[in-house]
């Protein structure tokens, strides 16, 4: 055995095990030899497991238990939304109606599901303040290039073929410059100014006859909105550009301002991040698309439309850039978005920004007078906090990171966005109680504490953990990325 | 306004808004400029109870025709099978689904791990040396793959069976308009692809030859003869392939595909309506650090112990901005985990069963339709797909198919102009004796 206090499945296969009941075969076996060509019978077994039900059951329990989600406790992981996930969408997501429906049966046998479909565009499309809405992309960096590839073809099929450039600041997301190059566009790096927002002067400086799209989060990654939206929305469209909306952000400003208002063209959505389809320890997603009226010819298809009070499918839709994925979209995800807009209604989601943006500066104001704060003013639904101070005791963002493991909480988010030194982004979420808030800033304060008087503490966390600090260098140097007996 | 996922009371409010040092939560939103700022709230649906919304919607779902209770024959790259009913209680374990990617290795050992034996099981399925932590689905998978092949070999020509399913050929179009690569597609001959064909157009502009196995239409493509003809050139082999024909077919690894992708939903992931699924991309060891998507490694703590952590980032889009050659970030984690749970379930012994049973039960349902004087087209060595000229108008047979508690095959004509009237039939482990028998008889009834 290795160094190791919990095996692997393969570790725990023992020949003859079985953990599956398939059905009777109640045809004729026929020899496989009969029926396929020499060569193409698989000979060496599939080295898969061999073990009981118990034996899966317990191993992936003991695996859970060595797994930190929201269940388990605070996870203010900025710009990832890390809200609770409400069981009732679970539970839906899971009717027999929603689960085991086939994306090619006839459209009249599925008109409930094309029907929820068709209503949470429509409810997406108010939210954003957009015409219309896709529901098809899979995630937001899929929402992202499919908005792009959509604001290439608008500009192609007007021959303006020189719009390639892509303006993005340079706090955002990477995705964004990734999403550009994979739409087969360039980037230009915009810069932010002393207040953390975009450089309207240095905007001016790149905007012009080139420009394809700016891309921009509202608030931005430092949780600031762009007072500047529409002079910065007059820049681009004089200059013929288009305006993205990364939507990573919406939980800001729900009912409080709409992309669509603002001047943006597309937008994409994180359905699961505001709208609580879990993160499922890094997905499924959901990442619909919603558009102004000039861009709707060139969604993807098909479309959800309504006529003669049948829902269908269109796919007569001549100047689409095509498919971005086979079916429809993250059905089951979108069940949980939808199931949470409706648990929550016009209200509901009006509080969900408020509360998420009173427990952010609630929690900025408290934790200033230990940690820099190097943009001081109200916030959003995050904030960016700087390690600079405990730096400089030889106290590292990374280290502080590890210590909040200790006391039961995932970290924020460190080192982004890029243009903060030593950055830690903290986003509380609506759904955390003043209580747990409380909780954590004393953590916080107790390792800014420990940090002047014991930085040995911090610089050697995690101290509880199953596992210590990782040989991240050697996993890279040499790459062992599968169990081989 | 108070909710059950809203804790806050009036009372925090006030404590908090004191301690922010501004009267009322409107001050923090001064800074949206008043032109813009939304007034009022959103013209959408009332919130409702709990009760009341789970009613509605189990009346919603009631409007659709489930796999649950009708015989599916239905497949075409999304299959109704055997889940055992462990995958689910695993996958509610919240841990696993309320988790973000794993960024902090030592709070989440649980999902690394749990990725890292999906990432080998894979390997062992496709007979390839790496496999990611997981692609959105099998088609964007295959439209990466394209990609991959295209930046690694600076070739900007790709060629594509027509034996490959449609809808994965359009995702693969739409992604190569983005990065300006042609796309060629390869005519198919008597329901394979026509390898011909395939020796005129390949040559040393081409990045990549794309084939699916078993293809579309169930046929089992000669590899080998593709791989000589494909390498000739050399150019990528990229195999597109239903992961649970693997247990009992030989692997496109062991038959010199340098990339694999497909879709693990036959293990243990609902066909929800088409998604979420979940991708799968294997390469060759030389491939390694070309693969988009996370990749889960074995490493070592400080006290020697083993443990699991993302690596080879430096590929990813978040580390390489606009140098990036995917911009995938999010993936199928969960459904990844279901697939793992299915596999490991099935193990060793299951999943070479389940996939005979699969070519049994088809071969079965071939030969009753022959009985009943259907014509089975493209006639061959087949998985659990194949193909048949109805007796009748599409639209006809199935809605007399329905009628009769069963879900008919995939409708040909509806993608390929020159099989109008011609249905893709799936047959799975789960359809009983008896559900074929019917369709057979059904069918032979409307040939009557």
């Amino acid at each position: 055995m290795n160094n190791q206090d919990q095996s692997l499945i393969f570790e725990i296969s023992t020949n003859g095990r079985i953990g599956y009941s398939l059905p009777e075969m109640d045809v004729e076996a026929v020899l496989l030899e009969e029926i396929l060509p020499e060569g193409y019978i698989r000979i060496e077994e599939a080295a898969l497991p061999e073990v009981s039900e118990l034996d899966i059951m317990r191993h992936y329990t003991a695996l859970s238990k060595r797994n930190h989600g929201v269940d388990s406790g605070f996870y203010p992981l900025g710009s990832c939304t890390m809200k609770y996930n409400p069981k009732i969408n679970e539970n839906v997501a899971r009717y027999n109606g929603f689960a085991h429906i086939h994306p090619y049966q006839d459209p009249s046998t599925v008109q409930g599901a094309l029907e929820l479909l068709y209503d949470l565009q429509e409810h997406l499309t108010e939210i954003t303040g957009m015409d219309q809405v896709t529901l098809q992309p899979a995630a937001g960096a899929h929402g992202e290039w499919t908005g792009l590839m959509m604001i290439r073809a608008f500009h192609e099929a007007n021959g303006d073929m020189a719009r390639t450039k892509v303006i993005v600041p340079d706090s955002a997301h990477g995705t964004n410059p990734a999403s550009a190059t994979v739409a087969g566009l360039e980037t230009i790096t915009v810069k932010s100014d002393e207040n953390g927002l975009v450089d309207l002067e240095d905007l001016k400086r790149v905007v012009g006859a080139d420009t394809a799209a700016l891309m921009l989060t509202n608030p931005n990654t430092l949780g600031l909105f762009e007072e500047n939206i529409l002079e910065m929305a007059q820049l681009v469209h004089d200059a013929g550009g288009k305006l993205y909306y990364d939507g990573a952000n919406l939980n800001a400003v729900l009912s409080k301002a709409r992309p669509g208002d603002m001047g943006f063209d597309v937008v994409h959505l994180n359905l699961h991040k505001t709208f609580t389809g879990p993160h499922g320890g890094g997905g499924p997603g959901s990442g619909p698309v919603g558009v102004k009226a000039d861009l709707i010819p060139y969604l993807p298809k098909p479309l959800v439309v309504k006529q003669d009070e049948q829902f269908k499918l269109d796919y007569d839709r001549p100047q689409s850039i095509g498919r971005v994925k086979p079916y429809y979209g993250n059905f089951g995800i979108n069940v949980r978005a939808y199931t949470y807009i409706r648990s929550m209604g016009p209200d509901g989601l009006k509080a969900v920004t408020e509360n998420a943006v009173i427990n952010a500066n609630y929690m900025m104001r408290r934790l200033e007078p230990f940690f820099d704060l190097p943009y001081n003013r109200h916030c959003k639904h995050e904030f960016v906090l700087s390690g600079r101070r405990q730096k400089q005791l030889g106290v590292r963002t990374l280290d502080i990171a590890k210590r909040l493991l200790d006391f039961g909480y995932h970290p924020p988010t460190i080192y982004f966005p890029l243009n903060v030194e030593e950055g830690m982004m903290i986003e509380p979420t609506e759904t955390e109680s003043k209580e747990t808030l409380d909780a954590f800033i004393d953590a916080m304060i107790q390792i800014a504490k420990e940090a002047e008087e014991t930085p040995e503490v911090v610089q050697e966390a995690p101290h509880t953990t199953v596992i210590k600090r990782l040989d991240e260098t050697l996993a890279a140097r040499k790459p062992i990325l599968r169990y081989q007996a | 306004m108070k909710h059950r996922y809203l804790p806050m009371t009036e009372q925090d409010k006030q404590d908090m808004l004191q301690v922010i040092g501004v009267p009322t939560v409107e001050d923090l939103f001064k800074d949206i400029p008043e032109s813009v700022r939304f007034q009022g709230e959103y013209d959408i649906k009332p919130a409702k109870s709990e009760p009341a919304l789970m009613k509605e919607l189990a009346r919603l779902a009631s409007k659709n025709a489930d796999l649950k209770n009708y015989a599916s024959f239905l497949g075409a790259g999304v299959y109704d099978h055997y889940a055992p009913v462990i995958v689910d209680h695993v996958l509610s374990r919240s841990e696993f689904y309320t988790a973000y990617t794993p960024y902090q290795p030592e709070i989440s050992q649980g999902e690394l791990q749990a990725i890292f034996e999906y990432q080998t099981m894979i390997c062992e399925l496709t007979g390839m040396d790496v496999a990611n932590s997981s692609m959105y689905d099998g088609g964007t998978a295959l439209a990466e793959a394209a990609m991959l092949a295209s930046g690694q070999t600076r070739r900007k020509k790709i060629l594509l069976s027509k034996a490959v399913h449609p809808e994965s050929r359009e995702v693969v179009k739409t992604y190569a308009k983005g990065q300006r690569v042609e796309v060629i597609e390869i005519p198919y001959k008597d329901g394979v692809t026509d390898l011909a064909a395939l020796k005129e157009l390949v040559n040393e502009d081409i990045a990549g030859v794309i084939i699916q196995y078993p293809n579309f239409f169930g046929r089992i493509e000669p590899l080998k003869e593709i791989e000589e003809i494909v390498h000739a050139a050399k150019s990528m082999f990229i195999v597109s392939s239903n992961p649970l024909a693997l247990g009992a077919l030989s692997s496109p690894g062991s038959l010199g595909a340098d990339i694999v992708t497909g879709d693990a939903q036959p293990f243990g992931i609902p066909a929800a309506f088409g998604g979420p699924h979940c991708g799968y991309f294997a390469v060759t060891n030389k491939l390694m650090r070309k693969v988009p998507g996370r990749l889960v490694g074995q490493t070592v703590d400080e006290d020697g112990k083993r443990g699991f952590v993302l690596t080879l980032q430096a590929r990813e889009q978040h580390i390489r901005r606009d140098k990036a050659t995917s911009n995938i970030c999010s993936n199928q984690a969960l459904n990844a985990l279901a697939a793992s749970v299915a596999m490991t379930a099935l193990g060793k012994k299951g999943v070479k069963e389940m996939a005979v049973q699969n070519i049994q039960k088809a071969h079965y349902a071939k030969k009753a339709l022959l009985q009943k004087g259907i014509e089975v087209v493209f006639e061959g060595p087949s998985f659990n797909e194949f193909v048949i000229k109805l007796p009748a108008s599409f639209s006809k047979v199935n809605k007399n198919l329905f009628e009769k508690g069963m879900i008919g095959g995939f409708d040909l004509g509806t993608v390929y102009s020159e099989l109008n009237d011609h249905m893709l039939v799936a047959v799975t482990e789960l359809r009983t004796k008896e559900e074929i028998d019917a369709l057979a008889q059904e069918l032979g009834d409307q040939h009557e």
